[in-house]
């Protein structure tokens, strides 16, 4: 680990300002990805940020009937609350699908949404990676990429963007709430933080210097049934190979309303309106989640050792779909 | 007073059936426990020595090559830093292979693998050389490296003396009812113990000291001695607590080396801790197998032809091959057989013995074999085992020594209700699970390896042990309390026992299932010499001799052991292998039955229920026994379906490096696992009348699974681990049922 300064901010705009005029800063709350990354030297900042205490750990009402989620509540508490058991299932499922149980008391909502990837490329410093050094090149292109993303990868990265939590608040059209070291505030769409690697794979999302992250807001429950179904190599603490979060409501045996994300396919938390606007309003059918898939699945590009994705996504997105509109969930 | 006893002949008595204390066999708690569980039981990572400076060792970044230069002066400045060693004449290659006598390969001044060890920074603390380890500047010349092992096959050499053929398995295969030809293929495995390894070394003048994460003390000295070029007398290894080996602590490791040369020329201990990635890049590995099948049965289910023939790799200069054939060559009849291994040279990690060096992948291959030809015979699973149990050795016409195998199948197929399973693949569908059940033979050879113990009995009343034996998790502190106890009568709290120091006398160690047994046996006999002193202080013989509750008693006379007496009363016992081992077949056997559930949809796989029924002679302790086994079966459970060390074609690295991505089981892997015992002895095997079972209960568990996978789901996998992507395009539709 190379050594570091460490500062302690004690309100969010001050550890922007602090962010803002610094090299090499991150943020710390639980620390559950940054420091392994830190060991492994794979981010070496100049400065850490303690932000863990600062007060943004509340859960509350708002205005609208949705939720507001401090940017350091903890997976653990989130998945416990009351409201999201009883609201926002999906999250409370995908959250506890992700990890153990000990990394979900430390690791917070803000942080789980900037997880790095855990392409194996990416984690070892003697292999290029576009991500990790700019310009070094993609081994995982032609290499071992089985864990790797079949949507929105380039010809420069084809890294997953690893959260489960991230996928099912994406489905809930979450959005997330920032400090800027100006001492404003601004509201990003989770769908909006995101960015595809392109050629430019090491900026993975729309922050920008010294830009913090202090919530999570959910749009009012839509009610509908709602599924995380998380498919990985073993039975707990992988990452997944596939997920679908879906928030599905059913009108008269008719898809009323869809919202669906998936995970383990792509940089970050896929979502497609395309998919979405396919089922609304149809009656549901094998041959209507056949061609959900074929619409997600469209642009899907296997790169060897990963081609099982796109018949897994298919499969996984079916069984999903029949779960939700009253088949076996 | 020393005992050498070597068996030549089988032991018609043991002790252990005669002095009735109802501490042997009995499931005791690990009486080391409190200590591991409350921090105390210190492992080697776990000393300090006053002014310890830390090393970390640097890994080669490329796979095959030479170093050019390495600029000490790029971390001479970084703060804390103490020195860069890189001494190409001492540091090792690669870790020794286990029982070694000798150094493993060192003077090697190119780069055979990726992550050989070339350097070691030496600072005030870990993160300042772990920082200055990243940041050392290494330039190299790259080479062409044998990293592809698919591509590289035909290149195979035959491994010498591997080859074994009887009769004409070709004209056994023309001429069958049924045949079963295929191959299998498994995958590289790393122990990925918890514990990684790790060394302190310090220097008493021209004496080396290391506290060591090693399974086999007293061999690893003799390693060590000649890498460093010392007298093994000026050797010493201390080994208290190892968090598991699995095969990969048998031999010293590269860390072992250095942290003693950068403590020689820094005249400070040095402490060298490897980290996760470097346990997985530059310790051992089992290799990769490819396995060629081929059994030939006649209208009967009788085997007329049983050939098993393996591919592995390893580094140039290592000849070991994964014997995947070790059980095939006497588990089942058949006049004509054939085995045989071949090596393909790789620039790969060290490939060496890992937790059953040959059952644990070779019975995948034989037990699938198996499960498909009783499928073409359309005989039961069970009965085509049963079917095929040899009354002697195939080949050499030995006898077995003991052998519970067809109980074992028996019972376990009663206990675990195999009646009722549907032999029709895909016939059961539960929800959106198919499920099915799978059943496979358990065996593991068993050895006896030459082992010493020195047993004191103080006049207090208490009773020492010591041997340089280790206990890498396995129960071993608990089991020579046992036998010491029963055997000199007192309670298991009056014994103490020091293990892990070559002080001591030089152990079995632990490895080959074969510690329990040898390093016992060594304990037996200083305590039956000790019996005897004890009834020639009484005046009488000691066949009327009775220890009990630290008491003596000869007849009438009855004298407590502290006043009986007065000095320190010592004995040192040797046991050696003999002609027992050379006149018998000796193995453990079993039967692990398992039930599966394949998704119907996803091909996700649950493993359900997993029974195992085993008899390995004596079970000395239920309890720890019944431990190896459930660790063994969860191997099993990783080795079906989740474990693979992935190696990069093209750069020669393993990709997968770290717990997050090299899969073993976790607990939700994991379902109710259930072992039994069978009452057996083995007079042929040691006068404790035991054998080995650290291994036998991964011996053939992964076959179980992968034979449940076919019943559930008529898929069948050859290529381990099954993971859902060799499923999901075979998977029936569950709306056919």
């Amino acid at each position: 680990m190379k050594a570091f300064d460490y500062q302690r901010a004690d309100s969010a705009q001050a550890a922007a300002a602090m962010a803002a005029n610094a090299q090499g800063v991150r943020f710390i709350a639980g620390g559950t990805n940054l420091l392994d990354l830190m060991k492994l030297e794979i981010e070496r900042p100049e400065t850490v940020i303690d932000i863990s205490r600062l007060p943004l750990d509340a859960i509350e009402d708002t205005e609208d009937g949705g939720l507001r989620i401090g940017a350091l509540v903890t997976n653990s508490d989130l998945a416990a609350d009351a409201r999201v058991r009883r609201d926002y299932e999906v999250l409370a499922r995908a959250l506890l699908s992700g990890a153990s149980g000990q990394l979900r008391n430390k690791a917070t909502t803000g942080g789980n949404l900037l997880q790095r990837t855990r392409c194996f490329y990416f984690y070892n410093r003697a292999m290029p990676c576009n991500k990790r050094e700019p310009g070094s090149g993609c081994a995982a292109l032609e290499g071992r990429n089985r864990i790797h993303a079949i949507l929105g990868g380039s010809e420069h990265c084809i890294a997953t963007h690893p959260s489960d939590m991230a996928v099912a608040m994406m489905a809930l059209g979450a959005s997330v709430e920032i400090q800027s070291p100006d001492g404003k505030t601004k509201t990003l769409a989770l769908s909006e933080l995101y960015r595809l690697p392109g050629d430019t794979p090491h900026l993975e999302t729309e922050l920008e210097q010294g830009d913090l992250i202090t919530g999570v807001v959910l749009p009012a429950p839509v009610g509908g049934r709602q599924i995380y179904r998380k498919v990985r190599d073993r039975a707990s603490y992988a990452f997944a190979l596939v997920s679908v979060a879906a928030v599905i409501g059913l009108e008269d045996g008719k898809i009323g309303s869809a919202q669906l994300a998936f995970g383990g396919l792509a940089p970050m938390p896929w979502r497609n309106s395309d998919l979405e606007d396919a089922l609304i309003g149809q009656t549901p059918s094998p041959e209507l989640w056949g061609r959900a898939a074929d619409i997600l699945l469209a642009d899907a590009k296997g790169h060897g050792e990963n081609d099982f994705k796109i018949a897994l996504a298919r499969r996984t997105l079916a069984h999903v779909l029949d779960a939700a509109c009253g088949g076996e969930k | 007073m020393d005992v050498n006893f070597k068996m030549d002949k089988p032991v018609e008595r043991s002790l252990l059936d005669t002095t009735n204390q109802n501490i042997i066999s009995r499931p005791l708690d690990r009486i080391e426990g409190p200590l591991k569980v409350s921090g105390r039981a210190k492992y080697s990572a776990e000393f300090k020595l006053p002014n310890m400076a830390h090393g970390v060792l640097v890994g080669a970044a490329i796979g095959k090559g030479r170093v050019k230069e390495i600029d000490v002066k790029s971390v001479e400045a970084l703060p804390g830093v103490l020195m860069v060693v890189t001494d190409t004449e001492k540091f090792l290659r690669n870790p020794a292979q286990g029982m070694d006598t000798e150094a493993p390969k060192q003077g090697v001044t190119s780069i055979d693998y990726f992550g050989q060890p070339i350097a070691l920074v030496v600072a005030e603390t870990f993160e300042a050389a772990r920082n200055a380890a990243n940041a050392l500047s290494v330039t190299y010349e790259d080479a062409e490296g044998r990293f592809d092992f698919d591509a590289r096959i035909d290149t195979a050499k035959p491994k010498k003396d591997s080859e074994k053929n009887q009769g004409d398995v070709d004209d056994a295969m023309r001429s069958a009812h049924a045949n079963v030809d295929a191959k299998w293929t498994t995958p590289s495995q790393s122990s990925a113990a918890m514990e990684p390894h790790a060394s302190l070394a310090h220097w008493e003048g021209q004496k080396l000291v290391l506290y060591g994460s090693y399974q086999m003390l007293s061999s690893n000295r003799l390693q060590l001695a000649d890498a460093m070029g010392l007298d093994p007398e000026d050797v010493r290894i201390l080994a208290h607590y190892v968090g598991g080996g699995f095969g990969a602590k048998l031999g010293i490791g590269p860390e072992s080396v250095a942290a003693a040369v950068a403590a020689k020329d820094l005249g400070r201990p040095v402490r060298v801790v490897m980290t996760r990635q470097q346990v997985f890049e530059a310790t051992v590995r089992r290799s990769n197998t490819v396995q060629h099948l081929q059994l030939a049965a006649d209208a009967e289910g009788r085997l007329t032809g049983v050939s098993h023939e393996t591919i592995t790799g390893n580094l140039e200069g290592e000849d070991f091959s994964e014997p995947a054939s070790a059980a095939t060559q006497f588990l089942y009849s058949g006049a004509n057989r054939r085995f045989g291994n071949e090596i393909v040279l790789m620039d790969q990690v060290l490939a060496g013995s890992m937790r059953a060096p040959g059952e644990a992948v070779g019975m995948l291959a034989l037990e699938g074999a198996m499960d498909e030809l009783a499928e073409l015979l359309d005989v039961d699973p069970v009965e085509l085992r049963k079917r095929n149990i040899p009354e002697r050795h195939p080949t050499s016409d030995l006898p077995f020594s003991s052998r519970s195998l067809a109980e074992c199948l028996e019972i376990g197929a009663r206990d675990f209700g195999w009646s009722k399973r549907k032999s029709a693949p895909a016939s059961t569908l539960e929800g959106e699970w198919w499920i099915g059940h799978g059943m496979a033979t358990a065996a593991r050879s068993n050895m006896l390896i030459k082992s010493s113990a020195r047993v004191t009995l103080q006049p207090d009343g208490r009773a020492l042990v010591e041997t340089d034996m280790t206990d890498i998790g396995t129960g071993t502190y608990t089991i020579l309390a046992q036998i010491a106890a029963e055997l000199l009568g007192l309670p298991i709290d009056a014994v103490d026992i020091h293990l892990g120091d070559t002080n001591f006398p030089p152990a079995s160690g632990s490895g080959g299932s074969f510690g329990a047994a040898s390093a016992g046996t060594s304990v037996y006999l200083a305590c039956e010499k000790l019996r005897q002193t004890i009834a020639e202080k009484l005046g009488g013989e000691v066949e009327d001799l009775v220890l009990s509750d630290g008491m003596a008693r000869m007849g009438n006379t009855s004298e407590p052991l502290s006043e009986l007496i007065a000095e320190p009363l010592e004995a040192t016992a040797t046991v050696e292998p003999g002609e027992t081992g050379k006149a018998f077949v000796q193995a453990g056997f079993g039967a692990h039955f398992a039930e599966v559930a394949v998704h119907a949809h996803t091909g996700e796989v649950r493993v359900r229920r997993m029974e195992g029924t085993f008899a390995a002679g004596r079970i000395l302790n239920e309890k720890t026994a019944i431990s190896q086994c459930f660790g063994g079966m969860v191997f099993g459970i990783g080795t079906a379906l989740t474990e693979d060390m992935m190696h990069d074609h093209r750069y020669g690295h393993i990709v997968n490096r770290d717990l997050a991505e090299y899969h073993l089981p976790v607990n939700a892997d994991v379902p109710q696992l259930k072992v039994k015992f069978l009452e057996e002895r083995d007079h042929a095997a040691n006068p404790l009348l035991a054998k080995g079972i650290g291994e036998l209960g991964i011996s053939g568990a992964g076959a179980a699974i992968a034979n449940a996978i076919y019943n559930a789901c008529g898929v069948r996998v050859r290529d381990y681990p099954i993971t859902l992507d060799k499923l999901i395009d075979h998977l029936p539709d569950p709306k056919g049922l």
